[in-house]
């Protein structure tokens, strides 16, 4: 081994560290801005060092250099400006537009392996898949699966790539289209059939093509296997509920990091493999994380728009009582002489884009000498933690949000309970209905205040599709409006006081 | 290398298993950017393919700025959702 791939060895090292320590100090709020700042600073070093270092064939350099600055330059200034400008309440489409361009990327280095492994002469034929036919990917001195006698293996990496970098893309976009409101849900008959079989067609070409079982061209099973996957990816998320989003980008993230993990196979390059597989299973937990804190399976949230209509029929018995509205100038009177308010945020706020909105209500309130605090449940919101990162853009005082376990128990003493487009989150059958689909998750126990004011745009349920019982208690009161204009009229009717 | 990916798939589940919430969606995010390593991948198509191979010298290119995005747009995103934590827990 000489210097140079001894240093380009040490790079890749030093950027798997980064990766490791990065990701462990993002689960510390403390640490979590360095971490970030450390894990870029490795990618940067890897990414560095493979551009002037990176050997192959004959010790031959890598060509192409003001190609590859090129596309670097135009991709760090586009991904910037993206991400500066992108408004904090649209954080979660950002994330999965930028996870869907890593998932066509893997995909495209599929591609383009597929077509050199064509052009190796007769690479695809049954008698040359074990021989090896040596082709100018393999310089690393590593030991491991790129050795050209795995050229079966080689094809599997490309294929297995290219399947899950293009779930991932054409899902993440769907995603995104969603998120952005430009699609809406939709649910093909017999949707769950349909997806199991696309996925069972993906499997069976995968299996023909690496076996070499066929004397079909190729070419055209690749293709095959690209516009199916194509496909699935976007039947796969499209009938997936707009709050289940975050869940799905979770996991398309982690089909990224395998995809991603794949080409590490592929170059036996050791930083997109840790990398890779290190987001694939973080990616997992997460999700998994994700969906405990919303008290569902994984399963329930993929099946979940096919299941959840009947679930939710179970609980509904009890709907359909009576619900009180509110006046403006009530609302405002009201919260006025109160001592203590706790607002609920919930997805109404993000949507309607009201956070600005809500810390003037809190600011007004505060002049009047009312005591306000956020209550923040663990899933509020479009993605766990979107509640904190919406209300700090709007300056609101760090202290001020309360997380569940230390809001709870101060709700009796708290005069007003202003909810602002939250719903399952705040409703009592996850306590005391069994047969509800929401039961058993932990929520704000906003019914012991003395008033709870409910803003919301009309009384279609939230996304877990059940009725919220809470509406019609005799201490709740209906708001009905945008979050925003609501909360401006309010802020306007306090100041008249 | 199949030792490099199961000690990669429990240091993934080790160092996340103890997340607060909040922290859910910068974390989600800075894992997004940390797997566009595929840029490498991008940038090793890129630099072999030979001069008159325009497929692949566009494919790698699209490749290249693809990857890019992902890299420099992932860290960038989680690097403003965490400054925002940070300025508030200092008052």
């Amino acid at each position: 081994m000489d210097l140079q791939n001894f240093i380009l060895l040490l790079s890749y090292l030093i950027g798997s560290i980064t990766f490791i320590v990065g990701l462990k100090m993002l689960s510390h709020p403390d640490t979590a801005r360095k971490g970030n700042l450390i894990a870029a600073a490795g990618m940067s070093i890897a990414i560095f060092a493979t551009i002037f270092l990176y050997t192959f064939g004959a010790e031959e350099h890598l060509g192409n250099k003001l190609w590859i600055f090129g596309g670097l330059l135009i991709g760090t200034v586009v991904g910037t400006m993206m991400a500066k400008k992108v408004q904090m309440t649209a954080m979660p489409q950002m994330v999965s537009l930028f996870n869907g361009m890593g998932g066509a990327c893997a995909a495209i280095i599929s591609i383009v392996e597929f077509k050199h492994l064509q052009h190796a002469p007769k690479m695809l034929s049954i008698e040359n898949l074990t021989n090896g036919i040596q082709f100018n990917l393999d310089q690393l001195p590593i030991e491991g699966f790129g050795q050209p006698e795995h050229a079966g293996l080689k094809l599997l990496t490309i294929l297995l790539g290219l399947v899950i970098g293009t779930v991932s893309f054409s899902g993440s976009i769907i995603a995104f289209g969603k998120l952005n409101g430009n699609l809406k849900d939709r649910v093909l008959p017999a949707q769950q059939v349909i997806n199991i079989g696309l996925l069972l067609v993906i499997v069976a070409l995968l299996v023909i093509m690496v076996g070499g079982f066929t004397s079909l061209n190729p070419q055209y099973l690749f293709w095959a296997l690209f516009a199916i996957s194509v496909l699935y990816g976007v039947l796969f998320v499209m009938p997936i509920g707009g709050a289940d989003m975050p869940v799905v980008i979770s996991l398309l993230n982690s089909f990224t990091g395998v995809a991603a993990a794949c080409g590490g196979f592929l170059y036996d390059n050791p930083v997109m493999l840790t990398g890779g597989i290190l987001v694939g299973s973080a990616g997992t937990i997460l999700t998994i994380l994700m969906c405990k804190a919303m008290n569902r399976s994984l399963t329930n949230v993929i099946v979940g728009a096919f299941g959840g209509n009947a679930a939710g029929g179970g609980a509904s018995g009890e709907s359909g009582g009576s619900y009180k509205e509110i006046s403006m100038s009530d609302t405002a009177v009201l919260m006025a002489y109160s001592k203590k308010v706790v607002i609920v945020p919930g997805y109404g706020l993000a949507v309607a884009q009201a956070q600005h909105t809500c810390h003037e209500l809190e600011k007004v309130l505060d002049e009047k000498g009312v005591e306000v605090a956020y209550a923040i449940h663990p899933v509020a919101g479009r993605m766990p933690g979107h509640m904190n990162v919406l209300l700090a853009e709007a300056d609101v005082s760090y202290d001020k949000l309360k997380e569940m376990e230390e809001i709870n128990p101060e709700f009796a003493q708290t005069d007003v309970v202003l909810i602002l487009g939250a719903n399952d989150v705040v409703n009592p059958a996850a306590k005391n209905d069994p047969s509800s689909p929401i039961y058993g998750m932990p929520i704000l126990e906003v019914e012991h205040a003395q008033h709870v004011i409910v803003n919301k745009r009309s009384m279609k349920p939230g996304y877990a599709g059940i009725e919220n019982a809470l509406f019609f208690q005799p201490k709740t009161s209906m708001l009905f409006g945008d979050a925003k204009k609501v909360l401006q009229d309010l802020v306007s009717e306090l100041k008249n006081l | 290398m199949i030792t490099i990916v199961i000690l990669s798939i429990f240091l993934g589940i080790e160092v996340i298993s103890r997340v607060p919430s909040v922290l859910h969606t910068p974390l989600m995010s800075g894992a997004n950017a940390i797997h566009g390593v595929v840029i490498i991948g991008a940038i090793i198509v890129m630099g072999q393919a030979e001069p008159t191979d325009y497929l692949s010298l566009i494919l790698g290119f699209l490749a290249v700025i693809l990857g890019t995005l992902n890299v420099v747009g992932g860290f960038v995103v989680t690097d403003r959702m965490l400054e925002m934590f940070k300025s508030k827990k200092k008052k």
